[in-house]
């Protein structure tokens, strides 16, 4: 099934033409951005100066860095008015990195959502129940309003009470869910618990962490669904980048709207289909923040076969990341911030070790930190308050639950050269 | 006598809570021949305050910290015990009637009879209290 057949399915050549002539004003639409202005005139690089879509290699990459120094509005290219919705991503230190969306991204964005699900069957028949976060992640919204462009029933469910989620599954007849996969995996254990079958259950929509085949044969098992893997960003709106099509072979990213090129991260050359390297997206159709070849620190390739469903390239599932981002329970969540959040509190030192582990199939993280010598009273109770506050303060800025352990001055381990702070010991997906 | 006579130096350090912390302090203090009077642990959360009353302080202080230990002074004061049964009663009672809040508190008994320790956040005041009532406060050179 198509959403959109005639652009889905764009033969090479008008798909080439078509993203010419979106990346030709995509140029124009970023002279509104100072930041876009100044990186164009440094190259000394013209709107005319990209004739054809090969010439996109002499425009400079954009960073992450690049967007957090553009707080808050840096990368906007429309007025504030025109702007009608704002979500934040995690930024590599302590601010967010903020992104905008006029009425017409957020048409064109669930618009792409509504593609990917009618892709895998999924119609106006279908109930869905969005487990996912609805606050500043875009996991929630984004679905929320591509999965009602469908059509489909929506229950707005969000995140937690895991019993109330699977008596509305229940109650409800629900077909669809959307959330993480690790999320997924503890409802069938609560599930099961309960001694209660999720019966109505048929398609089940999994994104915002990498997650392995054995993992899809567990879920698909466990919940009685057929599990489809979802990969977005919100640099790139969020959800709603690229999906499995039935064929469970790679995900369609949608060319028609992300101009993909993999290059290997060290050098920033393109590499050839097939060869896995970081994938750099220029977005095609956005409006109030466009963005010109996007780091997106993912790794991937683009595969070289066509897809039996016509709907052009596909890249493969995202194995890993060219940069030191980690996803813990669906959030992102950067080192750096973690060191940025520590710096600002005296009573603990600079030094500080990350482990990650996944127990009841939820990740877990745990941060040692040094308390500072000539700030320890003597008292246990101050000890407390200190661990209390760095769990806040890291809540604060990671949105994320962590445990804190306060350690001796100088018992974590110094680095000389690359630091390794973080021990991931998930099991590889 | 000067309330400040009273005034005791506990030696409270941070120890994270995992094999061999105790054992590595009390080693230090045995190679400075510091004699440890009274001791006790305090456990939250993956770490602790190992607190000790000692003959040297000063020294067992400086020993520690040149081990690398996160050491600190905390003040606190010893009141006497009868050391028989009921003798925690007597004083309990005494300090509670004074309206004295204990933070927390450890006991032993050694050659002077039995000894109640106690952290006070006003110490000062504890002090004047509980000289009025008539129990008897241990001074500072009997430990050290």
């Amino acid at each position: 099934m198509f959403w959109d057949k005639k652009i889905e399915t764009l033969k090479p050549a008008d798909l080439t033409a078509l993203q010419l002539k979106r990346l030709k004003k995509t140029l124009a639409q970023v002279q509104h951005v100072p930041f876009y202005q100044k990186r164009l005139a440094d190259a000394g690089l013209k709107t005319t100066s990209i004739k054809t879509l090969d010439d996109i290699k002499k425009i400079p990459f954009t960073k992450k860095q690049d967007l957090r120094d553009g707080y808050p509005f840096g990368f906007f290219a429309v007025p504030l008015k025109k702007i009608v919705r704002i979500h934040t991503t995690s930024g590599t230190t302590g601010k967010p990195t903020v992104v905008g969306y006029t009425r017409k991204d957020l048409d064109t964005w669930s618009d792409l959502i509504a593609r990917n699900m009618t892709m895998v069957g999924i119609t106006d028949d279908d109930i869905f129940q969005n487990m996912v976060n609805y606050g500043m992640f875009t996991g929630g919204l984004g679905f929320h309003y591509g999965a009602e462009k469908v059509g489909m029933t929506v229950i707005p469910s969000a995140t937690g009470n895991t019993r109330r989620q699977i008596e509305m599954i229940n109650d409800f007849g629900v077909t669809t869910i959307h959330c993480t996969p690790s999320y997924a995996m503890h409802l069938s254990e609560v599930a099961e618990e309960m001694g209660t079958g999720l019966d109505s259950l048929k398609t089940g929509i999994f994104g915002a962490e990498a997650w392995s085949e054995s993992t899809r044969k567990s879920l698909e098992g466990r919940l009685g669904v057929t599990a489809y893997d979802s990969y977005g960003l919100s640099e790139l709106f969020g959800p709603g980048v690229a999906f499995e099509c039935p064929e469970h072979d790679g995900l369609h990213i949608w060319h028609d709207s992300y101009l993909v090129e993999i290059i290997d991260p060290k050098t920033g050359e393109h590499v050839g289909d097939g060869e896995r390297g970081e994938m750099v997206v220029t977005p095609l159709v956005k409006e109030a923040m466009p963005l010109l070849r996007y780091r997106t620190g993912d790794v991937t390739l683009v595969m070289e076969d066509d897809c039996l469903c016509r709907r052009g390239k596909k890249i493969a599932r995202i194995t890993g990341r060219s940069d030191d981002m980690l996803v813990i329970r669906g959030i992102n969540v950067f080192p750096s911030q973690i060191e940025h959040v520590l710096l600002e509190i005296p009573e603990v030192g600079n030094q500080f070790m990350v482990y990650i582990d996944r127990i009841n199939h939820l990740d877990e993280m745990t941060v040692d930190v040094e308390i500072n010598r000539e700030y320890f009273s003597g008292e246990l109770a101050d000890l407390a308050i200190l661990q209390k506050k760095v769990v806040k303060e890291l809540r604060d800025a990671l949105e994320l639950r962590t445990t804190v352990k306060l350690v001796e001055p100088g018992s974590l381990p110094r680095f000389e050269g690359k630091a390794k702070r973080v021990i991931d010991r998930r099991e590889v997906v | 006598m000067e309330p400040e006579n009273f005034v005791i130096r506990q030696i409270s350090i941070f120890s994270e809570n995992r094999p061999g912390r105790l054992a590595a302090i009390a080693q230090a203090l045995g190679e400075e021949k510091i004699n440890i009077l009274a001791f006790s642990i305090a456990e939250a959360n993956g770490f602790g305050v190992v607190r000790a009353l000692v003959d040297h302080p000063e020294k067992a202080h400086d020993k520690l910290q040149s081990l690398g230990f996160n050491v600190a002074f905390t003040e606190v004061i010893a009141v006497k015990m009868r050391d028989q049964p009921g003798g925690l009663y007597e004083i309990a009672k005494i300090l509670g009637d004074a309206g004295i809040n204990i933070e927390y508190s450890y006991a032993y008994s050694g050659k002077e009879g039995a000894v109640l320790i106690l952290r006070v956040d006003q110490v000062g005041d504890a002090i004047t209290k509980i000289r009025k009532t008539g129990a008897t406060l241990l001074e500072r050179s009997v430990f050290h």
